[in-house]
């Protein structure tokens, strides 16, 4: 079996995740597996339930993934620390806490595989944006959604509503442009 | 002070409004956490950060022009006692974290305390808005009314991909917390609860007691609130929020007929022996009042008991809470002392008329 991320290497690791009340199998390889968060190695320091211990004192969770692999990795001795504010991961994970927006950073992507967890596999934000300073982002996610639509007409082959949509998507790319140099929060 | 004014004082404004599906369903909140660009959160432990977040929050929103909006008291935290701290958090305007956080946190507060704005708790903003009934809709359109001026000001701590970025991972993404407080009091009597907590765990929702310890839900209520904020849209989390609690609403109003048609006399029997209970006990602990108050709330709801005000299980669940009687009482008092004054509060309170 083919692994489902990379359809390259041998799929090695099978996880069962609940989303949303529905059980769905996935088949990895381990660099994928990793890469996803799927399984975290012990030399980064935390099991689920310590973590978790930390998170929250509410009972009845639904966790993510509930297949967690071992793997030899080598030992990385040193601390990752935030610069901004001083915290380690060590720190962070203890308290459960970051200490400032740069952590986030900071612990890269040590922190992926934990809001993987807590968001049941989520990564992504699909909410609300600042109104004020998030004008940049707001034209950036509408520019991209009228890409795919040209993209649409294009295979419609609808050519002359297409030129019309890809000039109006030119027009928001430049005044867009403004908006970033204008100190739009990215 | 009488027990009328005292009252008015447990009861916020909004509480005594009408709201959808309000025999069962108490008050639904939002609560968005928010945070300053380039400041170091609460966490940090930061003095310097600290202090300058309640300044600029001091200097930039109160007194300001917020025009269409309610004026919002500034209250911070080591200007009140022990005592008032208490009965904020009681009230729910506040969270425990910040009183014991005090030294730099304050509280922005609407005069009709449907709106409460924390600042450095565990976050820099923590804007809650709270509404009668089903409502959340309601409350997450203030919210984000209130969200948006406040971000006007400044720029706030955003990442394109992870949303708003707080201090807990929990809250990374929308940083929204939707939660709906109900009494369900005929679901844990028919042993229903037992079965339909798990389940609703399973949709990635919180079901909880809000007052009690642990698992237990004292005086049957419960709330419910979203558990995932990355990945789904608010209106997404609000909207599959309000169909779980539907569904609730259903199944509760179907276990209360069940109940009455099952044996009419025995819950009868069950609401007036917890009337005549708080009418006339001299010692009562917080866990048999609220069981109590609880009973009663069904009996007036089903329509066993009149001339009570519904807003009873309200008003009296706030008011015997511990820092409610010592407020009353005007003094510290031992756990002893505070189960004589809640008796003597209890009977006092269904001596008045409605
Ligand atoms: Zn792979
Ligand atoms: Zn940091």
């Amino acid at each position: 079996m083919e692994c489902q991320e990379c359809h390259k290497r041998k799929a090695t690791l099978h996880f069962k995740h609940i989303i949303n009340g529905q059980e769905a199998k996935i088949s990895l390889c381990e660099m994928c597996a990793k890469k996803k968060g799927y399984i975290t190695y012990p030399e980064e320091g935390f099991s689920l339930n310590d973590l978790l211990s930390g998170l929250f004192q509410t009972e009845g969770l639904n966790l993510g993934s509930t297949g967690t692999a071992k793997a030899n990795q080598p030992k990385h001795p040193q601390e990752v620390r935030c610069s901004s504010c001083g915290r380690t991961f060590t720190e962070f994970k203890k308290a459960g806490k970051f200490g400032c927006a740069d952590c986030y950073a900071s612990f890269g992507s040590k922190v992926e595989p934990i809001l993987r967890r807590v968001h049941a596999g989520n990564t992504k934000h699909t909410g609300k944006i600042p109104k004020r300073a998030g004008k940049y982002i707001q034209q950036k996610q509408l520019i991209s959604s009228h890409k795919e639509k040209l993209k649409k007409l294009i295979e419609e082959e609808e050519f002359e509503k297409a030129a019309v949509l890809r000039d109006k998507i030119r027009e928001l790319e430049k005044a867009n442009n403004h908006n970033k140099e204008a100190g739009g929060n990215t | 002070m009488t027990l009328e004014s005292f009252i008015n004082e447990a009861i916020s404004p909004w509480m005594l409004e009408d709201g959808p599906d309000k025999d069962i369903v108490m008050s639904s909140r939002v609560r968005l956490a928010r945070n300053f660009a380039n400041k170091l959160y609460p966490t940090s432990g930061n003095k310097e950060a600290l202090q300058e977040v309640l300044q600029f929050v001091k200097h930039s929103y109160i007194d300001q022009d917020n025009s269409g909006q309610q004026p919002l008291a500034f209250l911070p935290m080591k200007n009140l006692n022990m005592i008032e701290k208490l009965v904020l958090v009681e009230k729910h305007l506040i969270s425990p974290h910040l009183i014991k956080h005090s030294d730099y946190a304050a509280v922005l507060l609407s005069e009709n305390e449907q709106t409460s704005i924390m600042v450095n708790e565990e976050d820099h903003l923590r804007i809650q808005v709270y509404y009668p009934g089903l409502q959340l809709d309601k409350a997450l359109e203030e919210a984000y009314y209130l969200d948006d001026w406040l971000e006007e000001k400044a720029d706030y701590a955003f990442n394109e991909t992870k949303g708003y970025l707080t201090s807990c991972p929990t809250n990374i993404g929308t940083g929204m917390r939707a939660s709906i407080m109900m009494h369900l009091p005929a679901l844990v009597l028919t042993k229903q609860i037992n079965r339909l907590i798990p389940a609703i765990n399973q949709l990635g929702l919180v079901v909880r007691g809000i007052y009690g310890e642990g698992s237990e839900a004292r005086g049957n209520i419960f709330q419910i609130s979203n558990q995932i904020t990355l990945g789904k849209s608010e209106e997404d989390i609000v909207e599959d929020l309000e169909s779980i609690v539907h569904q609730l609403v259903e199944h509760e109003r179907m276990a209360r007929k069940y109940i009455y048609e099952q044996s009419e006399i025995g819950l009868e029997d069950r609401v007036f022996r917890s009337y005549g209970t708080l009418k006339n006990s001299r010692i009562i602990d917080s866990k048999e009042a609220s069981i109590c108050i609880s009973n009663l709330r069904l009996g007036i709801d089903l329509g066993i008991i009149e001339n009570i005000s519904e807003n009873i299980l309200n008003e009296l669940m706030v008011l015997t809470q511990p820092g409610f009687l010592q407020h009353y009482a005007n003094k510290a008092l031992r756990s002893d002392e505070r189960d004589i004054r809640r008796a003597s509060i209890i009977r006092e309170r269904l001596n008045l008329k409605k």
